[in-house]
């Protein structure tokens, strides 16, 4: 990183407040992020849990381990155990998605790790709006509480819930497909998530432009605050969208209005485009303070300067861009014009040059570097390898042509997954272990950390390869049931996820131990490579820390 | 807290309970919301009492909130950096509110010019199912509705906005100049003129040819319009509070963050009403003669 000297001087004031006030009145951006990270892991067992479910099901044809749940919670008989079965497994994956989403990997990289670093890496003492920071976390909680809620009360004609998948696509999400209240708290849930992220989005862009350190120009700001200034920008763009999507939704359902409803002249599509025009955006909210994240961890651990930082930067913001005019290729097959399709088509693909730029910028930073294999690293390696993958079968996708035979099948599940579940969320891992013993001052066990590495790459790779010749077979997705000769890789897929399970437990083990033995971390245990400015503080930092700034001193090149 | 050793200008605020309190608000809001419109947990549908508990505590929650934030204007924890990182943070929420429009607009344009494709292409013109639709859809707007003429009472709300844009601004350089006087009556004015348009706007509501449900028109009309004057009513409140600070004393020529955000917001609302006059009003009256 660009900064090579740097004056500090810890003045430590730390007088915390008292439990409640300093954990539920919180002002303090490291509080802050903690309790999302807390908060992520609660929802992430939830939505890993849901995910459990649908592998039970899946692991072997016929419809079983759901209808014995209906029929011991319910007391339903026969076909209408496995009617209820059915809607159920809709639910489960509709709010397995969702949970992930915007309850899971948001929460943790940008609330948690976003918090937490990018006052700490550009030298500011919180961040620029520290009582609405508080307020994007609670509302992230009460969100949470209204999508909990909604799965227990009417849904559907079948049952509780809402069943229709996390893009929410009516007439499915309308009146006629889902009556009840559920699909109701479904929208302000996610209207209520909207809002915290909005006031998040506005609170980092605030911060990144307003309060970094002396000296540090935007062009020398560690590439994770890039990620989350880039996050941030998306997020303020593309969720107001949505937020207008889902009150259409709102007054069809409950106030008469058409928009969707083709009796009144509405258009069902329509929603899928805006929808998409935020969940395109939304899929790179996802990963790319995951890309800052590996490049830190990268640069780390080859004790070399990120390769091509500028190039880094700027990479991400033009995915960031062009991931704006690229929504329709989740919907080739609605019908659309086929010049539109070639247009979908060619914008998708160009987003691969700068995702190119920055997995050969990985690779070329490691390129005679002394690496390290430290736990961090070893996840960085694993998400490198994983997203390319995710990345390679997404290019594929983008193909009109090869998409309508592909769409809605496995395949898709499996780039997903790749890019999210094994890209995304190995991201988090990594950032988990690069920063655990500076945000809570006890080391980790290194060696539970290597094997949960090991065991989760093994298993999620055991998961989720499989699924690309499922969905190549024509395996459709969110379906409780699938013929006979599909059996075989849902059965590998189903062991997979039992060893991530394992894995888990490794993680959890692992969490447990280190906070049992509260081995003294140190402020820097990583050496040379770390030269950001968090490893310049002891490690937990002071609770107000930079209470006189450090002066970033003007050094040519990176 | 001790912040003795504090060398830098940022503003690190006190724990606060609004927060967490308007979470809750927010929450009992959504719950009573769902409870009125479909009936939840054992209350019928219509029961209102828990949304207007929920409506209550979020006023409550920015009452208090924003009573704190004066304070903290007044007691000089906004300096010079604080007030441009205010600044940033109003911009950008205009900036999702622009966004926000953006989804109405898009479905209106959508709706508008696409209608035919919409009712034509692969329908089968014969099944009764969609001859209804067709006969009344392939038109955009759709057959039976009757839309305003846009240089009657839309064009005079238009000319009362832009007024309200001039007097606001108006009521903004008096106050640098420390006109106190002028800028409380320029700011009155802008009052004055945002209720007139909101009393223009909800008397033009009752004389409209169609209505808000059965047609996609209605809906996308009065959701685009409806919203601006929601936007309209928040803007004049917003300024109402400028003004009762401003008679009250606060607010001074060189600093007045709270004016500033309310002018902005005033003419982010004047330019969101110029492009509904334009598109919704205007544009369908010329291109397609309604």
């Amino acid at each position: 990183m660009p900064m090579d000297e740097i004056a500090l001087d810890h003045a430590e004031a730390d007088h915390k407040p008292g439990f409640f006030v300093r954990w539920f009145f919180s002002t303090n951006h490291k509080d802050i992020g903690t309790m999302y990270l807390l908060f992520a892991l609660v929802a992430g067992i939830i939505g890993y849990s849901l995910s459990g479910l649908i592998r039970y099901e899946l692991a072997a044809p016929g419809i079983g381990p759901l209808t014995g749940l209906m029929e011991f919670f319910y007391g339903y008989q026969g076909d209408e155990a496995i009617a209820a079965a059915k809607h159920f497994y809709n639910v489960v994956i509709t709010y397995h998605g969702l949970i992930m989403i915007f309850f899971m990997v948001m929460p943790a990289l940008i609330g948690g790790f976003g918090n937490w670093f990018v006052p700490l890496m550009i030298g500011a003492p919180d961040m620029a709006f520290p009582r609405m920071n508080n307020i994007s976390l609670w509302l992230t909680a009460a969100a949470f509480i209204l999508l909990m809620v909604s799965m227990f009360v009417p849904g559907g004609p079948q049952g509780n819930g809402f069943g229709g998948g996390w893009v929410l696509y009516p007439p499915l999400s309308g009146l006629k497909g889902h009556p009840g209240p559920a699909m109701d708290l479904v929208i302000l849930s996610l209207h209520t998530a909207g809002i915290a992220s909005i006031l998040g989005a506005i609170n980092f862009i605030v911060t990144i432009l307003n309060m970094r350190a002396p000296g540090m120009t935007l062009h020398k700001m560690p590439l994770f605050a890039w990620s989350v200034l880039i996050t941030a920008a998306l997020l303020l763009l593309a969720l107001p969208v949505l937020a207008g999507a889902l009150t259409m939704l709102l007054t069809d359902r409950n106030f008469g209005s058409q928009f969707f409803v083709p009796e009144g002249g509405g258009d069902p599509i329509m929603f899928q485009h805006l929808f998409w025009f935020f969940g395109h955006p939304e899929v790179y909210i996802m990963i790319l303070p995951a890309f800052g994240i590996i490049s830190h961890i990268v640069s780390t651990f080859s004790k070399k300067p990120i390769f091509g930082y500028l190039g880094m930067a700027y990479a991400m913001v033009s995915i960031g861009v062009i991931g704006f005019i690229v929504w329709a290729h989740h919907m080739y097959t609605v019908g659309m014009n086929v010049d539109l399709k070639a247009y979908f088509v060619a914008a998708t693909m160009v987003i691969a040059v700068p995702t190119g730029i920055k997995i050969f910028s990985w690779i070329a930073t490691m390129w005679g570097g002394s690496i390290d294999f430290k736990v961090p690293m070893l996840w960085a390696i694993g998400f490198i390898f994983l997203f390319t993958l995710g990345g390679v079968t997404g290019v594929v996708l983008a193909n009109a042509g090869v998409d309508h035979l592909l769409h809605d099948t496995y395949y898709v599940v499996a780039h997903f997954h790749y890019v999210l579940s094994l890209g995304a969320v190995f991201g988090l891992f990594a950032g988990w272990y690069y920063w655990f013993e500076k945000m809570f001052g006890v080391k980790y066990n290194g060696m539970l950390g290597g094997l949960h590495f090991w065991l989760m790459f093994i298993g999620s790779n055991v998961l989720f390869f499989p699924q690309h010749f499922l969905g190549m077979n024509g395996m459709p997705r969110r379906y409780i049931d699938y013929a006979d000769g599909f059996h075989t890789w849902h059965f590998w897929s189903s062991i997979g996820y039992a060893i991530t399970l394992v894995a888990t437990v490794v993680f959890f083990v692992g969490l447990i131990e280190a906070f049992v033995r509260r081995r003294k971390a140190e402020a820097n245990p990583w050496g040379e490579g770390a030269t950001t400015l968090e490893w310049t503080l002891p490690s937990p930092p002071p609770f107000h820390q930079f209470n006189t700034l450090p002066v970033v001193k003007n050094e040519g090149g990176h | 807290m001790a912040h003795g050793e504090v060398r830098h200008d940022y503003h690190l605020v006190n724990p606060s309970p609004w927060p967490l309190i308007g979470s809750l608000a927010i929450t009992t809001l959504a719950i009573g919301g769902v409870t009125y419109m479909k009936g939840l947990f054992g209350m019928p549908e219509g029961t209102w009492w828990l949304m207007a508990v929920g409506f209550g505590m979020v006023i409550w929650t920015m009452v208090g909130w924003w009573r704190e934030v004066i304070r903290e204007g007044k007691i000089g924890d906004h300096t010079p950096v604080v007030s441009i990182g205010l600044r940033y943070g109003m911009i950008l929420f205009i900036v999702s509110e622009v966004m926000f429009f953006v989804a109405w607009f898009w479905g209106f344009f959508e709706f508008a010019i696409f209608s035919d494709a919409r009712v034509g292409g692969t329908w089968d013109a014969a099944n009764p199912i969609f001859a209804d639709s067709l006969a009344r859809f392939q038109d955009w707007p759709p057959t039976g509705v009757e839309t305003f003429d846009p240089f009657h009472l839309p064009l005079v709300n238009t000319l009362i906005l832009l007024l309200s844009g001039t007097t606001v601004t108006a009521a903004h350089h008096a106050l640098q100049h420390n006109k106190r006087g002028e800028a409380t009556f320029m700011l009155a004015c802008t009052i004055v003129l945002g209720l007139l348009f909101s009393m223009v706007q909800a008397y033009e509501y009752t004389i409209a040819g169609f209505s808000y449900d059965g047609t996609l028109y209605g809906s996308a009309f009065f959701m685009a319009t409806g919203f601006h004057g929601a936007h309209v009513v928040i803007g004049t409140i917003f300024l109402i509070v400028c003004l009762i600070r401003l008679m009250a004393g606060g607010m001074s020529a060189e600093k007045h963050l709270g004016f500033e955000f309310a002018a902005w917001y005033w003419h982010f609302v004047d330019v969101v009403w110029l492009f509904l006059f334009a598109f919704v009003y205007v544009a369908p009256h010329l291109i397609l003669g309604h």
